[in-house]
């Protein structure tokens, strides 16, 4: 198999294979943890705070007062991290013409030298966040392997599609192929991994902050 | 230097033949130092290589074409005329090509024998096409099968250049379904140097640089791991496109001949397939370096590269999915929730019988456990 071939069938049959299973495994787990359900409180709400669950989805975007002097690392790095990501997902070109093919929809792209520098920023910004786990006891602590297999999986989309738009380590198409691949393993094992706190991180916002608003600590 | 002795097949030096055509030396080393530079040698080897060239007899070439559709002889013969490159072609001793030849019949047969007899182990064989391997009888030429000639013909052979996208890689017909069984001439020939000058058609300079190459050295040049040379195939149509910057910036075209388009802006949403394509048409161009696709406002089609008739469509940008659609996924997400339903059943279930089979302690057991 020549590296073309390698290429077409990454963005082919693989492809397919990896989206039907990411999107079979999201909605699965969502019927799995909607499903499971919990248990109606019967006790008398201690404070009387509608919108609770919503305030906090957008609350805990924010630090609370004092964490960003205590955790910088964790706060900034994340921040870094999370909008570099997004802006290479969704503002490079090549990645909202793979958007429009499927969903039939599209929009501005950013500069590609914008991109890279996002896509750079958020390499920089996934290393010093490993970085930071290993040497901060209680982070190494609560880590598990989940926690860093779920950062490789996050990192290697970014990585090859780096060395590919650059065309470095590897021939073009070889590595093209390759970030196609380290895409599709993401896309994977996202609904069974860490990663599914793409879509369940507001989902659980909400419920945290509707059950302690009951409680009395209402955002 | 591999030089061929025959008086009947090989008459006079290359030398020799461009002078009684008219071309000066100035000419000709001009067309040496053209050649040099895109075969990635030394400026200095130009003099060389018009020296052996000019000294060399007229090198023994027999062509057969197999499956295939004449655009490769098309496109060698059919340049501007007359450009050095085809009077170089003139000058090799085309001692067989039955598109060409005049003679027919079993009189163009015993040509390709007497050349093969006259000149074993010197010629050179040069292929176009594929070579149908599901039944011998879906390409033959005076009866005999495209695979028996091969294996006859590539015996006696110095070296052998498959030309044209068909011969190096099978090209369309091998295409799915490939109903011919289709393969390329590396599949079969496993024993003689093989320099593969894909293309659908191959640029004209390419197959001219690569005969220099074997008059001047009498050897093959440098192969990459297709077995193309890489002083023609060792950078990508991208790499060397004058819309490369527009890419860079983010800038494309949206549709055909769109402002942009006309702009020079970059083509890879209409489907370019210049990343991934390794050939010389951004910087040797076609018709006497007029133009290329690119230029003319289409975009590549990866021509020169193995199977690029399956690697997806054609006008699909190559960031976009050979198949995957929509309703794919919407397909996918039911039969996720089929399976969500079932586990939530599951779970369900074992919450319930886990809580039925519950038994309750009562303050009194626990006390008489302390005790």
């Amino acid at each position: 198999m020549n590296h073309l071939d390698l290429l077409t069938f990454a963005r082919g049959d693989a492809l397919n294979w990896a989206l039907i299973l990411f999107a079979a495994g999201v909605v699965l787990r969502l019927f799995e943890i909607f499903g499971l359900g919990r248990k109606a409180d019967l006790a008398k709400p201690r404070t009387n705070s509608p919108g609770s669950g919503w305030r906090t989805v957008f609350t805990r975007s924010l630090p609370p007062q004092g964490l960003l002097n205590r955790e910088p690392v964790t706060y900034v790095g994340g921040y870094v991290f999370h909008l570099g990501l997004f802006a290479t997902i969704l503002f490079f070109a090549p990645h909202i013409e793979f958007f429009d093919d499927l969903f039939g929809i599209s929009w501005p792209n950013l500069p590609s030298a914008l991109v890279d520098a996002s896509a750079v920023a958020a390499i920089v910004a996934l290393c010093v966040l490993l970085a930071h786990r290993i040497t901060n006891p209680v982070k190494r602590m609560l880590s598990g392997f989940g926690d860093y297999l779920a950062w490789a999986l996050t990192l290697l989309p970014l990585l090859t599609g780096y060395l590919s738009f650059h065309h470095l380590l590897f021939e073009y198409t070889l590595m093209l192929s390759l970030h196609l691949f380290s895409v599709e393993l993401l896309l994977v094992l996202l609904p069974f991994t860490k990663l599914f706190h793409t879509f369940s991180v507001f989902i659980s916002r909400w419920y945290n902050g509707d059950i302690f608003g009951r409680k009395g600590t209402a955002s | 230097m591999k030089q061929t002795n025959s008086p009947k097949v090989l008459q006079g030096t290359v030398g020799e033949g461009l002078e009684q055509r008219g071309i000066t030396r100035r000419e000709f080393l001009k067309f040496c130092t053209a050649l040099t530079a895109m075969l990635a040698l030394p400026p200095s080897m130009a003099s060389v290589m018009a020296e052996a060239i000019a000294k060399a007899r007229r090198q023994s070439v027999i062509w057969l074409s197999f499956q295939e559709c004449t655009g490769c002889t098309e496109s060698i013969t059919r340049s501007h005329s007359p450009t050095l490159e085809t009077l170089i072609f003139d000058l090799i001793s085309l001692d067989y090509h039955h598109t060409l030849q005049a003679a027919s019949a079993e009189a163009a047969e015993l040509a390709r024998t007497q050349a093969m007899q006259e000149n074993a182990g010197k010629y050179l064989l040069v292929v176009d096409g594929s070579i149908p391997m599901g039944d011998p009888g879906y390409s033959t030429i005076a009866g005999i099968s495209n695979y028996d000639m091969l294996i006859e013909t590539a015996k006696g052979a110095a070296a052998i250049v498959a030309v044209g996208t068909c011969a190096t890689y099978g090209g369309l017909p091998k295409a799915d379904p490939n109903p011919t069984g289709a393969v390329a001439v590396s599949d079969i020939i496993k024993d003689k140097p093989i320099i593969n000058v894909p293309g659908c058609p191959p640029i004209p300079v390419v197959m001219t640089g690569v005969l220099a190459h074997f008059l001047t050295f009498g050897s093959i040049p440098e192969l990459d791991d297709l077995g193309r040379p890489k002083s023609f195939y060792g950078e990508t149509i991208h790499d060397r496109c004058y819309r490369r910057p527009f890419y860079d910036q983010g800038k494309f075209a949206q549709t055909f001949d769109d402002e942009a388009a006309r702009m020079g802006w970059c083509l890879f949403k209409l489907g370019c397939k210049g990343p991934v394509t390794y050939n010389a048409c951004a910087t040797t161009k076609w018709n006497d370096g007029t133009s290329f696709p690119i230029q003319s406002g289409h975009g590549c089609i990866g021509c020169s590269e193995p199977n690029f008739w399956d690697a997806g469509p054609l006008y699909k940008a190559l960031s976009m999915p050979v198949s995957a659609t929509a309703s794919m996924l919407g397909a996918a997400a039911v039969a996720g929730a089929a399976a969500g339903v079932a586990i939530t059943w599951h779970n369900r279930s074992t919450k319930a019988s886990a809580k039925a089979a519950h038994e309750k302690v009562t303050p009194q057991e626990l006390l008489r456990e302390d005790k």
